[in-house]
Formats: structure tokens, sequence, C-alpha cells
């Protein structure tokens, strides 16, 4: 690749780790396979964890130890959802795959007699039982914030950043573990703001929201004044932010009020699920933002849950 | 031409609202590159427009000819071939094209316009921008599967490509599409910036505007710039010059809208239900979206509800809204909210008035 290409990939690409151990913090997994890389016994894999705490990268860097750049190419090979999943296309392109590696065995007898697989996923309660049985489960935990620090400050001092210490816990507060979050914030913000980022300008490239936009649809929901929280809601839709951020903002101070019976964060939280799920079958910001707010509004100001009509 | 285009700003340089948007992605591009992109906000709020100016930016002038074409993809879908019948807007530097036109088909479009665009990747002499850029619109309206299969071809071939995406709720657009773009939230400009934009135009055009006249037409806008420009224009053409208590003509569908709403909180009954059956099958043959309906309707109605009433009234709105988006038919659901309104209001004006 030229190196004028090399300047725009993104960072994520670019600070990926190229070694198994040099993947940040999934210690126990480093070590597994560190030994499973020196005796060369490999079996099939299960990686799965929240997203970016390193599955992919391991998974990568462990292809590359195993066959080193040139036979990677032809001993390595990729599927996933940007590939077209259909089961044919996984028995086909397997065969053939395995074709060749047979092909390839009599020389190569040594290293590998079959295909290994390597399944990467989010959640392993969605894999099927016997295709989980057969592998070897690795848990990727969500990265902790002195690992995220770190690794931050490395790639800082690669690019030459200036980040001061509130900005540093604000990335690692608003990126939740997810390491790959945290970087492509930086970059965004590198390349908005230049080289000296501050919190705010981190808040800003990461689409949270305001904390005083949450604060004042809460104080609307609080006043128990329906058209001042349809005002709120309205605000909140124009301004753009994404309904299920506030929702889950909104979820936090909900959480976190003193002020608030038991029951009366039930009924809100189950509101909140209940609109989430909606969220994510398609249906409309608004309506489902207005919903949350007048079910908090009833459940504040201690009105009664069953409509009256 | 309408005013909306005529004065749709080409530079960066020249936007009045989003400045200081503008600005940071004017800094974006000074290098030469440009991460993925996803553009979120409101309708009528400038999007596009940016996106545009953006284009110009960094292809220069070449961004503005563009050509329309209507191609067809084959599309090789394991067992058997696809073909996709797409319309794309294109320039020597991007393509545009609306991948949820291709229906549920829509993840086979995506995918296989990107790898075409990875082959034939420009090669400039300088060896700078050695990429095309691909503006996807509506990615809110991508199927789960496309953008699933989105995520990693971002990443494959991002050297060669790099994608813009707009939508209007970002809520809709996956986690892992997000975090691989530099999210930029353009909100709705406020009824201020609305106002200097009319006023712009009006000194552009020699037009006189009484004061105030601007900001109602800014206020009945809801903060949309496009229907604020729109209507600046049909006042135009009704009545110039200008007086400041002109009235400002309501969209016909909304006017209609309020009809239907004066409809139900007169008479509750089946014979009602029947008739209003007809004007919303009216107001859906018009090509108006079902859920624009309905938020209408609400907006209408929350205005003449008791407050009691309103809690209830919202929430079935939000029930039918998201019943509407499984299932298949919008009639059904927005009589369903027609009729349980109405059997509510009926139980509240006999429990109110016996």
């Amino acid at each position: 690749m030229a190196p004028v290409m090399q300047s725009s990939q993104p960072w994520v690409e670019k600070y990926r780790p190229k070694q198994v151990k040099d993947v940040a913090h999934q210690d126990e997994v480093v070590r597994v396979l560190t030994n499973t890389l020196e005796t060369t016994s490999c079996p099939h894999m299960l990686f799965y964890g929240p997203p970016g705490t390193g599955k992919t990268t391991t998974a990568l860097a462990i292809a590359h130890q195993l066959f080193g750049p040139e036979l990677y190419k032809s001993r390595v090979l990729e599927l996933n959802a940007s590939d077209d999943r259909g089961i044919n296309v996984v028995r086909t392109k397997i065969k053939d795959f395995a074709a060749v590696a047979n092909a390839l065995r009599r020389t190569m007898e040594t290293y590998s007699k079959v295909t290994r697989f390597f399944f990467i996923c989010n959640y392993i309660s969605r894999i099927i039982e016997p295709l989980a049985s057969r592998c070897a489960k690795f848990r990727f935990k969500p990265l902790s914030e002195e690992i995220m620090t770190s690794r931050i400050l490395y790639i800082c001092n690669e690019e030459g950043l200036n980040l001061d210490a509130e900005a540093l816990s604000t990335l690692s507060s608003i990126s939740q573990g997810d390491l790959r979050r945290a970087i492509t914030y930086l970059q965004s913000a590198a390349r908005l703001f230049g080289s000296s980022i501050s919190s705010k300008d981190l808040i800003s490239v990461s689409g949270v929201i305001p904390q005083e936009f949450v604060e004042a649809l809460f104080a609307a929901c609080k006043s128990g004044n329906f058209d001042l929280a349809n005002k709120e809601v309205n605000n909140v839709i124009a301004e753009g932010y994404p309904v299920s951020q506030m929702f889950s903002q909104l979820f936090d101070v909900i959480v976190e009020a003193d002020d608030l019976s038991d029951e009366q964060k039930a009924r809100i939280c189950r509101k909140l699920g209940e609109a989430d799920k909606c969220l994510v079958d398609g249906a409309d910001e608004y309506l489902q933002l207005l919903d949350v707010s007048g079910n908090t509004m009833r459940a504040l100001c201690n009105m009664s849950e069953e409509f009256s009509y | 031409m309408l005013w909306v285009d005529k004065y749709r700003p080409k530079t960066l340089d020249q936007v009045l609202v989003h400045q200081d948007v503008a600005q940071n992605l004017k800094k974006l591009v000074t290098e030469q590159d440009c991460p993925h992109l996803l553009f979120y906000g409101p309708s009528g709020s400038g999007k596009k427009t940016l996106i545009m100016a953006l284009l110009r930016q960094i292809f220069g002038s070449s961004a503005e000819k563009v050509k329309v074409e209507n191609k067809t993809w084959k599309v090789d879908a394991g067992s058997r071939t696809i073909d996709l019948e797409l319309t794309t807007l294109s320039s020597t530097n991007h393509v545009e094209l609306n991948p949820s036109d291709a229906g549920f088909q829509d993840r086979y479009i995506v995918q296989e316009i990107i790898k075409e665009m990875a082959k034939n990747r420009p090669i400039d002499t300088k060896g700078k921008k050695g990429f095309k850029v691909l503006v996807l619109n509506e990615v809110d309206k991508l199927s789960r599967e496309a953008q699933h299969s989105l995520r990693r071809t971002m990443e494959k071939y991002s050297a060669y490509c790099r994608l813009i995406l707009c939508c209007n709720s970002s809520s809709k657009v996956s986690e892992a599409i997000r975090s691989r773009c530099l999210n930029v939230r353009i909100n709705a400009p406020t009824e201020e910036q609305i106002v200097k934009v009319l006023e712009f135009i009006a000194k552009k055009e020699r037009l006189q505007i009484p004061s105030g006249f601007a900001a109602r037409i800014a206020e009945k806008s809801s903060r949309s710039l496009r229907r604020a420009i729109l209507s600046f224009e049909t006042c135009r053409v009704q009545q110039y010059p200008f007086t400041s208590n002109q009235i400002i003509p309501p969209m016909d569908w909304e006017e209609y809208i309020f009809e239907i709403a004066s409809d139900i909180m007169k008479e509750q009954s089946p014979k009602r239900l029947y008739q209003v059956r007809h004007k919303l099958y009216e107001l859906l043959v018009n090509c108006i979206p079902p859920e624009i309906i309905l938020k209408r309707l609400l907006f209408e109605l929350l205005k003449k509800l008791d407050a009691e009433l309103k809690h209830e009234v919202c929430h079935w709105a939000a029930y039918y809204e998201h019943r509407m988006r499984l299932g298949q038919k919008a009639i059904f659901h927005l009589e369903a909210f027609v009729a349980k309104f109405m059997s509510i209001y009926k139980a509240f004006l006999i429990a109110a008035f016996g």
C-alpha cells in the first residue's frame, strides 16, 4: 500500500495489536493462547464479549502468528457479516478452502492438519449449544479504566496529542470499556479540533447529550405539567439528539436519584425498557420519548398507573 | 428555480447556519483525508446542504457535475443472481444513492457498489485523493442485515472509499456503524437563525418585509428551514407587497388533519369513524407518510384536550405507531388509533357530564 494510504487509515486499524501478547488487558486469554501458539495445538475457538474488547484483534493476531505474513492469505479465510452469510456460502466457501488446505496438507502437515474455526460473537447465549460445545470458549471482559488510559496515552504520544487529565477521564467514562469507541472518539476529536483536546470537544464528537438537556426534561416531568414536558421533548428532537442515548442517560439520572421511591424507579425503568424495544423495532422517536416522559411524570407525581378511561 | 435550491449555499464558507460545523468540516478535509461521516438531525436542518458543500470542498467544482444514472446491478447471492435496478447520482468522485429504495435486498446493493467503487478507484497524478465518496441517504431505513453487512465492508475498503451517511434519527443506526464514523449532529436551526436566512433572501430578491413577518413564518415552520423558505415563497406568490398580518397558508394536508381532529372531537360514533376512514385514505393516497399523519393528528388533539387525557392519548399514539411499524397496512393502525381515541373521549365525556 502507498504511504499516503497509511495516513488515511483509521487509528483503530493502525494501532491494532499485531501480536497476541500485545492485546490489552485480557490476561487469561492471552496466557492460554500464547501456550497454544507455542505448542501449535489449536482447538476451535469461540470468543465472546462486549464490543471493542479485542476479539477480532486477537483472532487476527493468532492467525498472523500461526502462519506469518506470506502464508496468511492462502491459509486464513475471514467470513463475517459483511460477506453474504447464508448457509450455502458457509458450505461452499469452506469446502473450497478445505480443498486448498488438503492440497497443502502434505507439506504443511507439521503445522496444521485441518481447518480451525474462530467464532466471534457478542453474546454467547445466542450461539447454539452444539456449536458452542465444540469450541474452547474465551470471555473478553470490558477493559478497566487504567488499561484504557494507558493505551490512549500511548496513542496520544505516538500522534503528538495533548490530553489533560479531565479529558482523559471523560474519554474513558463515555466509551464505557469499549476501546474501539475510545480510539474513534479520540481520532474524531483530533481531526476536528487539532492536537489539544478538551473534555468538551470529546463530548461533542461522541454524541453524548449534555447533562443540562437531560436535567431539563427530568425537571419538566417532575413539574407535572404535560405541555412543558412536550415542549422539552420537541426541543430534544429538534436538537437532533438520538433518543436511545436520551433513554440511557435518563436511566442513569433516575437510578441515581435519591428522592425517588423504589416503586417509582421501577415504574419508570419498566417503561424505558418497553420504549427501547419499540425504538429497536423502528418506532418513531418523538412519540416514544413523549410516552416515556408522560409515564415518568405520572410516576414522579404519584398519579395512578392505570389510565382512567 | 425554487428559492430553496437557488439560495442553497454552495460552499462551506457561504453557509448561514451551522457555521461552526462548516468550519470544522473544512479543517477536517484540509489534509486531503477524511474519515467516514455520519450526519444526523431532523429534516430541514441542512444535512444535505453541508454534505454537498463538503464534497465541493474536497473535490472542487467537479463534484457539482452530477449525472443521474439508472443502473442495473447484477448481484451474485449464492445460488442465484439478483437483478437490482437503482437510480444513482454520480460525479467523477462521488456516488450518491438511496439504498432503502432496494427494499429488503438493500444489503446486496451496498456491498456491490462499494466493491465496484473499490475496483476502479480514481488515481490522482499527485497521489492524493485516492478515494471516492459514497453518499448514502436514509441509512436509518436500512434493514438490520444491511447495516450489519456495512460494518466490515466499511473497514475493509476504507482505503479506497469513504462513506458519508445521512439520516434523521441515529437511534436507528446500529451502534457498530456509529462507532466507525465521525458523528456530526446537525440541529434544527433556531427561529432567530431562520429569520436571519429569510431576511438574507429578501435582500437578495429585493423584497421589503414588514417587521415581525419573518418571525411569524419562522414560528410556523417548526424549526425546519426548508419549510420556512417554501412558505416564504408561497406568501410572495400570493400577495406582494407583504403586510405584517398576512395569512401564512398552512399546508393542505395539515388543514385536512385539523379537520379530522375536529371531526372526531365532535362526534364519536361508528358512522363518524367511517367518514374519517375516507379522509385518512385520501391522505395516504397523496403520499403523506402514515407516521406523519399520526403525529400531526396527535398534535392537533393535544391542543384541545384536558391535561388528564393527554397522557393516555400520547400513550396510545406511541403504541399504535409502533404497531404500524411492525405491521404492513398503515390504515388499520391509524383507524385503530382513531377508534381508541373515540372510546376514551366518549368515556371521559360521560364521566364528566353524565
